[in-house]
Parts: C-alpha cells; structure tokens; sequence
C-alpha cells in the first residue's frame, strides 16, 4: 500500500458502540491514537478481547458504529475490513510451512507469484526468521511462532494492527525481545496498532498511550506518561499495584 | 510383584482377568478340539462356497464403509460450518440414536419401511414399473449399515472438526478463506487424520455384523462369515465346517486391525487449546448455506425413515394381544433377568479391573508398566476384537460333547455379553473412579481407612453415577443382543430379540412390529438412564 494513510495512519473509532455479552452490556465510545500502539489494559472479563473482536468483525455490536479511517465498516466481514490480528495462541495452520502460513497473508487459497515469495521472504528476515521458510510450526519455538504471525501482518499490509496478549505466554526476556521487534515493525508501517496485554510492564516499554477497561467500558484512557506519573488514573493504579513502585 | 498380589484390589482384578481368560480360551480350545479331530473334513471345509463367503464378507464392509464415511464427511462439514441453527442439538440426538438400537430392532425398521409390503412399496413399484421385490440381499445390509454407521462417522468427524482451534476459524475468516481453500487448509487436515480411524472403525463393525445379515441377507449369495458360522452350527450341524469359518472370521478380524493400527497412525497434531470460548466466525454464502441445509435434511431423513416406521408399525400392531401371550411374557422375564445379570457382571469385572489398574500404577511409581497392568488397560478393548459368535461357537462345539448344549445358553449368554460389554462400562467408570483415587488416597492412608470401609464410604460416593451408567448401558447392550442367543436359544429359553427372531421368520409381521417396539422402548429408556448419570455430576 502506498496511499498517504501508511504514513499518517488510519483512525480507528468506535462510535457510540453497545454489545451484551452473558449479563455485561459492554459501551464503547472512543477513537484510538492513529499510527501508535495503544496498549488496552483491564482485569479478566473486562471486556479486552471483545473490544479487539468488535473491531475485527468477529462480533457484531448491538448498538453503535465501527470506523475505521472515517469509512463505516460495522457491516463488512472480518476479511474485508483492513485490519490483521494476532492471537495468543493458535495463529499458524500446523501442517502448513513458515512459508505457507504467512502466504496466506497474500492468497488465502496460496496461489503465489514469484514476486508473493519474494515478499514473503522479505518479511521473514525482517522478523528473524530468514532460512526457516521449510520449518512446520511445531518445529519452532513460542517466540517463533508469534513471529511467523507478526510476519503475516506485515505481509498483509492492512494500517490497522491487532494483537491479543499476543506474548502472553512467553517468559520475560524473550516477551521484551518480541515488543522491541513489534515497536521497531510499528514504526517502520505505522500501523494503528492495539496491544492488548495484563502487564503494565507491557505497556510502559511499547505503547504510546493507554486505555484501562473495567466491566466493559474504558474508565481510563491517556498517554503512556500520565498512566505512569504518581498522579495517574486510580483504577488503574489499583490494577497494577506493586509494580508501578519500582 | 510380590507385594502386590496380597493387595485385594490386585486380587480381584486378577480373578477378573482369570474369568474373561477362561470365557475366550474355553471357546479356542473347543475349536482347536475340534479341528484337530477332524483335520481333513475341516479342510475340506474351504471350498469355493468358503472363498465366496469370505469375498461377500469383504465386500458388503467396503460397500458399507465407503457408504457411511463419505457422505459423512459431507454431513459433519455441513454441521460444522452452521454451529447454531435450530434444531441442531436435535439432529445430533437424532445421529445418536441409532447406536442405541438394537441391530435386530434396526433391521425390522428398514423392512417396515422398504420392504416388499413396507410403507414406500407401492411408491417404490411405481417408479420402477413393476413390482417392488422388497430390499434384501445386498441392498439390505448396505441400507442398514448405512443407518448405523453414518451418524456414528458424522458425529466422530464433527468431533475431529471441533478440534479445530476457534482461533483458526477466526484467521480464516480474516483472512477471506472462502469455501474451497478452507475446506483445504482447515477442514480436510483434520478429517483426514480422522479418516483412517473412523473407516477402519466401521470397517470393522460391518466385518463383523451379524444381526443385519441374519435379517436383510438373502440365501447364499448374502451370507458373511459369521452368519456362514451360525448356519454351520444350528441347521447343518457341521462343526468342521464352523471351525474353519471361524478361522476365517479370526485371521479376516485380525487382518482387518493389522491394518486398522496401521493407517491409524497419527502425524501432526497439535495439542494446544484455544482461549477464545467456543463460538465459530465462519461467513457461510447463501449457495453453500442452501447445500449444506439440504445435506442435512436428506441425511436426518435417513436416519428418521426406519425409527419412524418401528414406531408407527409398532404402535399399529396388537400390542395389548402381545402383552397378553404367555411366550412374549416369558422372553420379557428371561430378557430382563439376563440383561440386569449380564450387567451386573460387567461392572463388577470392570470395578475389578479399574481398581487393579490404579492400584498397580500407585505401587509402581516410575517403573515401566508391569505385563498386568498393561491387561487391565490397553487388553481391556481387545475383547471387543473377538467376535461374540466366535466364542459361542467355540462353547457350541465343546458343550456338544458334554451334553445338551442348549442347557448352557443362559450361561452363554449372560457371560458373552457382559464381557463384550465390559470395554464400555471400564470407559465410563475409569476416569471418576481414578480421579476419586488420586484426590482421596493420600487421605485415606494416613487415616487409615481401606478395604470395605474405604469403598464403602470414599469410593462409592463418587463413583455410584458412572456404576449406574455402565450397567445400563450393558444392559441395554445385553438386551438387544442377537449374537449368542442365535446360537443357543431353544424352545426352553427365549430372549426377545430371539423371538423377535422368530416371529419374523414365521412372518406375523404385526407380532414382530410390536415386540420390536417393546425392545427399541426398553433399550432407549437404558441408553436415556446411562446418558443422564453419565451427564449429571454432583
């Protein structure tokens, strides 16, 4: 994509948004900093992952309007929507290659051109991985797997970038490793990206800024300086507790 | 070892191994008996009528098989892809019921309903142009192992797909999948390595079908090893040549496993659960919403056709005049009796050898499993590899020597189904009855509460539910059974089936609609009992 959005990124807004999950009705009401990561932070069952799927056209609001750069995409299917998301768990296909999961970026039936493979290396070595196209995914480590997924994004190429504690279950080294790599991405494409995660710690090394969800609606949102100054959000510094000490 | 045999757990799972030891050994060493007094007539035996036999027997459960599990990937995909339409839980009861009916009870369905005077004849006369000759013979079997086994393969390739990560379903759909490349990518890795184990599964039932071929073959052009085995017996009376159809049956089964162990191997799985909760993002286009409603429709019919028909006839026949008739109060009494005795004995084979098991893991600690345990386990399921005609053959001959074979049948019969049902129960009581262990062992030894005591007031508790579902299950097992009763009933001791049977032989087809309905009744209210102790836990 060239078109002037990759450089000044896209908005992301929910407008207005209302989605009764079991007995939580959840309300979004908010626009997301274009062209930065925004790190969305909440206890379990807050409403995280609901957030990132209402965007991603996985779940239907009851209620309300999905923008993303100014065009309504309520209606459109996940495919359609100009948005990749990456999940905890479960990104890659197991009997597909390295090479293949992240073709199907580009073809989701894997008809690739020459020029689709060169891409697809490309992206590979970008994300650490040249010389491991022939790899099944059970052959590679945690870590890796995230990174044949990140891989896919950046071959995707959509200006909206979703990932679901997408580190979550890594160990902390190797969860640092792999949010420089997301940020050094980021900056590169400028997608507007939302990282949802339980760490602060997450947040203070990658994001931009912040929001905080509670019971389904964001009671906090700011940038990254204000979450962390002594001053910042109570609910949020209720949250994260001992560790905003340090 | 030596310590722990003086465990009475070890003791009894011990004498349980003994009993179904004795049971299958007793039936080879009458075949063996046999055979070698009559070498040359038992080899004689393998004529060209054996070979057309063992060929029918092969091809019936190809046939079957290739007609079961492709239509089911069909049907599973189809249910697959519409995870919330209603009256989708009820189809997938629908597809569970045929695995709770009596094959014989099966067979009548289909009869009452495609047969030569059955409910679609005179549809069935009129688009041929002629007269409907009645579905036997080849067609027949086909038909019936179809009803069987499509809903089995349906829900065994539904389960495969539900397998599939939700997280995968939601790339794919972000990643605009459409029909074709996620049938590839998604859904087919996964049938396929469900393929090999759920054909040689149905492969194997329909091998050893007896029942189906009793009722829908025709003559010696439809006739299976097994029922070859059953004519051998009751109306030629050639033990030679029973011995050797039963050699056939042994070496055909264990070939068939050979193979089954072979392609059952399993490559790429991974073991990984997905977070999201279990709810499908796949867009389903109108065309392939339409296909896939009508896959289901035709199939739920299928399945619908011959219960409907068992419970129409059934409801229209004389039942009030059956209940009355002294013989069918007689077979209701002998049913019962041996289906709750035939029940009892395969929980308590099963309790027996579940606790040796646990109790031979606990002592061993890290050491590589002993030969014993090793029985209780894995050689559990392996009763299920040897075919109950074949033990009742076995007996057949052997009790021939001693006397009137036909005074073994209750023996027979309450023993042969209650180890064949022994596999099912051990399923269903094993994983409470060691999860009850590893919470309480710890406890109960530094208490020091054992032996009936500790049975009596820590395991019984919590394993009382799985109890009851086993025996109701190998009841209903036992009571719809028309294996070994073929071979041993007589005038002095019916079943119902047997004279279901009977009824059916002699053509009071109204009689047989009504006893069909009586048994179908009987073994669904069993099969309901198991699947609610089963379901409800404390």
């Amino acid at each position: 994509m060239t078109d002037s959005t990759q450089n000044t990124g896209v908005a992301v807004r929910l407008a207005d948004i209302s989605f009764r999950y079991a007995d939580m009705t959840m309300r979004f009401d908010t626009v997301f900093a274009p062209a930065s990561i925004t790190a969305v932070i909440g206890p379990s069952g807050s409403g995280k992952s609901t957030l990132l799927n209402l965007i991603a056209g996985f779940e239907a609001p009851q209620g309300g309007r999905v923008l993303i750069d100014d065009i309504d995409v309520t209606d459109l299917p996940p495919s359609a929507r100009p948005v990749s998301m990456i999940f905890q768990e479960n990104n890659l296909f197991a009997h597909l290659d390295v090479a293949a999961n992240v073709g199907l970026g580009i073809s989701p039936a894997l008809r690739l051109t020459a020029a689709d493979k060169d891409r697809i290396a490309t992206s590979l070595s970008r994300t650490g991985l040249a010389g491991k196209e022939r790899r099944l995914p059970r052959e590679l480590s945690g870590g890796e797997r995230q990174r044949v997924a990140l891989a896919r994004a950046l071959v995707r190429n959509r200006p909206v970038l979703l990932l679901d504690e997408p580190f979550a279950s890594l160990g902390p080294a190797l969860r640092q490793e792999m949010l420089d790599l997301l940020v050094s991405v980021q900056a590169e494409r400028k997608m507007s990206t939302l990282l949802v995660t339980h760490q602060p710690e997450d947040a203070r090394r990658a994001a931009g800024s912040i929001v905080f969800l509670e019971a389904g609606r964001i009671v906090a949102a700011g940038d990254r300086e204000s979450f962390f100054a002594p001053d910042g959000p109570e609910a949020f510094r209720r949250y994260a507790g001992s560790e905003l000490q340090d | 070892m030596s310590a722990a045999i003086r465990d009475p757990r070890v003791r009894a799972g011990v004498a349980a191994i003994a009993v179904i030891v004795a049971l299958i050994g007793g039936a080879f060493i009458g075949l063996a008996v046999e055979g070698a007094a009559d070498f040359a007539r038992a080899l004689s035996a393998f004529d060209a009528y054996y070979v057309r036999v063992a060929i029918f027997t092969l091809w019936q459960a190809a046939l079957s098989t290739l007609l079961s599990v492709a239509p089911a990937i069909l049907v599973a995909r189809a249910l697959s892809r519409h995870p919330a339409f209603t009256g989708r839980g009820l189809v997938l009861r629908l597809f569970a019921l045929p695995l709770a009916l009596p094959a014989i009870v099966a067979a009548l369905g289909i009869l009452a309903l495609l047969g030569r005077a059955g409910y679609f004849a005179g549809l069935l006369s009129w688009l041929l142009g002629g007269d409907w000759p009645g579905i036997y013979g080849l067609s027949g079997i086909l038909v019936a192992h179809v009803f069987f086994n499509l809903p089995l393969a349906t829900r065994l390739f539904l389960e495969a797909l539900g397998t599939v990560p939700t997280d995968q379903w939601r790339l794919a759909s972000q990643l605009g999948m459409g029909v074709a490349p996620s049938f590839r990518l998604i859904e087919w890795p996964v049938l396929r390595s469900a393929l090999p184990a759920v054909a040689g599964l149905v492969f194997m039932l329909c091998v050893t079908s007896f029942t189906i071929v009793l009722t829908l073959g025709g003559g010696p052009a439809a006739t299976t090893l097994e029922v070859a085995i059953y004519q051998a017996l009751r109306f030629d009376f050639d033990p030679a040549r029973a011995v050797a159809l039963t050699f056939g049956q042994i070496v055909l089964t264990v070939a068939s496993i050979w193979l089954l162990s072979r392609l059952g191997a399993d490559p790429v799985r991974d073991a990984n659960l997905g977070v999201a909760p279990p709810r499908r993002f796949v867009t389903v286009q109108a065309t392939e919403r339409a296909i896939n409603i009508a896959v289901i429709v035709v199939a739920a019919l299928f399945v619908v056709g011959p219960i409907a028909s068992i419970i129409v006839s059934g409801l229209a026949s004389d039942l009030a005049g059956l209940a009355s008739q002294a013989s069918v109060q007689r077979a209701s009494l002998t049913s019962l009796g041996f289906g709750a005795s035939s029940a009892l004995i395969a929980v308590l084979l099963s309790l027996a050898l579940v606790a040796m098991r646990r109790a031979l893991e606990t002592m061993r600690r890290s050491r590589r499993r002993s030969l014993l345990e090793y029985a209780a386990d894995t050689g559990a399921g392996f009763v299920l590899v040897v075919p109950p005609i074949v033990i009742g053959a076995g007996w057949f001959i052997l009790g021939r020597h001693v006397g009137d074979v036909f005074l073994l049948a209750p023996f027979m019969v309450v023993s042969v189904n209650a180890i064949m049902a022994m596999p099912f129960v051990v399923r269903a009581i094993r994983p409470a009855h060691d999860a009850a262990a590893e919470r309480h062992d710890r406890l109960a030894a530094s208490l020091g509460i054992a032996g009936w005591n500790r049975f009596r007031l820590i395991d019984w508790p919590s394993i009382r539910r799985p109890l009851l579902t086993g025996f109701a299950f190998a009841m209903a097992l036992s009571l719809g059974d028309l294996g070994v009763i073929a071979l041993f009933g007589s005038d002095a001791v019916k079943t119902l089936p047997f004279l279901l049977l009977e009824r059916m032989g002699s053509y009071r087809t109204s009689d047989a609609a009504g006893l069909a309905l009586l048994i179908a009744a009987l073994c669904l209210g069993l099969m309901a009992v198991a699947d609610w102790s089963g379901k409800e836990r404390a």
